[in-house]
């Protein structure tokens, strides 16, 4: 199975790299459209910033690539984002493939933000989480969100729900970290790799 | 909902662990990498690993550690100890850590912490700040806890956050190695002064006293090291403790 990981010099990639490895995949990291393509499966980690993270897909040409493909696509974190039509991050226009608006949390007395640590997974509905139940947490890092829709396919709460998964098509997206989540994100992992 | 963390910190000095080690089936007792799979394995939410001499002797952290770690681990963890530049930063986040923390240079330069926090994001910039109570007072340390700096620990804490840190690491220096329980007042008085997570540091000695240190306080995650280095409070027991104490925790 042919694992790509897309590069676009906007993400910590190193961690999803690893975990992929411990799976005893080999993905290679690229950013070239034909390695895309022909991918069996495509991941997505983004980190940081929404704004230079567009800029930068813009720069790889690849905001017009990534809508075109049609394997499994799997958006990490920032990743999972992009994948939507618009962010508060400094009003940036995203890649527009799912119809959520990414909103930022109000910290409260009991409600850090960012969003950081283990929280568990509710509402789950898809084989992406297969095996797994609500009593299973992951590992969280955000100040925005995308608030619950039908494109919805696991929830998480701060203190109200949001998105902690989302899909459309072939696109799917994690607003945790798989990587850093255990055995329960490489349960994960595995399942999308079996997609 | 969100869970309190507990984060074993490892004190590495030249790759290895320091402050004895006294794990039974460790073969290599100081081997850092062996030892972090094994706090994953039971249980840990973080792990904070410190290049203990580095600010002193103005060494680079070890990103060929960090990257063996990032090999094995599938838990966050956090880089610190004389990180002072966005190269320092890059590489070892490049390598595979999920934070750096950030001390003296962030009291040396504070803009630095909002520079790495553009570059990089607020997620993965931790600001540690070392604090002693002198004449009635909270005050910052710098240069490993040697030099006073004339910050206020909460000024300096909303400070940081204000600059970018996207999670603060405090660390009593009055209470750090007397396993007399964590400095709770000033924990409280940070926690409630900033929006980002504070995880409190030093004093740990007894399961109670990480009860005591998330209700009364109000951190978000509690850093040890030698209560968990010797064996003297498991994970698992300790984590089985605080759920039946009502605090929300990772079982």
């Amino acid at each position: 199975m042919e694992i790509a990981v897309v590069d676009y010099k906007g993400g910590n990639v190193q961690s999803v790299l690893f975990a992929l490895e411990r799976l005893g995949a080999v993905p290679t990291l690229t950013c070239d459209p034909e390695v895309l393509n022909k991918a069996d499966k495509v991941l997505f980690p983004g980190e940081g910033e929404a704004a230079s993270a567009m800029a930068a897909l813009r720069e790889a040409g690849l905001d017009q690539v990534l809508p075109s493909l049609r394997q499994p696509f799997l958006g990490i974190c920032l990743g999972m984002q992009l994948l939507g039509q618009h962010s508060e991050e400094n009003d940036t226009t995203l890649l527009g493939l799912l119809p959520f608006h990414v909103r930022r949390f109000v910290p409260d007395a009991q409600h850090k933000v960012p969003h950081m640590g283990w929280n568990n997974l509710q509402a789950l509905q898809s084989p992406l989480f297969a095996g797994l139940t609500e009593q299973d947490h992951v590992y969280f890092v955000h100040s925005y969100y995308a608030p619950v829709g039908e494109y919805t396919i696991a929830q998480a709460a701060h203190p109200a729900p949001f998105s902690a998964a989302v899909q459309h098509a072939n696109f799917y997206g994690v607003q945790f970290h798989t990587e850093k989540s255990g055995a329960v994100g490489t349960r994960i992992l595995s399942n999308f790799l079996e997609l | 909902m969100i869970k309190k963390r507990l984060i074993p910190c490892l004190d590495v000095r030249d790759g290895r662990t320091v402050k004895g080690i006294q794990f039974e089936g460790l073969r290599d007792a100081g081997d850092p990498v062996a030892l972090a799979a094994r706090y994953a394995r039971e249980g840990a939410d973080e792990l904070v690993f410190l290049d203990i001499t580095a600010t002193n002797q103005r060494r680079q952290p070890l990103t060929e550690l960090v990257r063996e770690v990032a090999r094995v681990l599938d838990i966050p963890f956090t880089v610190g100890g004389g990180i002072s530049s966005v190269a320092d930063v890059e590489a070892l986040l490049l390598s595979g850590a999920d934070k750096v923390s950030i001390n003296s240079a962030a009291l040396a330069r504070p803009a630095f912490v909002s520079e790495l926090a553009r570059r990089f994001g607020s997620q993965c910039v931790v600001v540690a700040v070392d604090a002693r109570f002198v004449d009635h007072q909270w005050q910052v340390m710098t240069r490993a806890g040697t030099t006073a700096t004339g910050w206020e620990a909460v000024a300096w804490c909303r400070e940081a956050a204000n600059l970018g840190a996207g999670e603060l690491l405090l660390t009593s220096m009055s209470h750090d190695g007397t396993k007399a329980g964590f400095a709770l007042d000033i924990t409280r008085a940070v926690s409630d002064a900033v929006p980002v997570p504070v995880i409190a540091s030093g004093g740990a000695g007894q399961a109670s006293d990480f009860t005591a240190v998330f209700q009364s306080g109000g951190a978000d995650a509690a850093l040890a090291a030698s209560i968990f280095h010797f064996n003297e409070t498991s994970l698992p027991s300790l984590k089985s403790y605080l759920h039946q104490a009502g605090i929300p925790v990772r079982l």
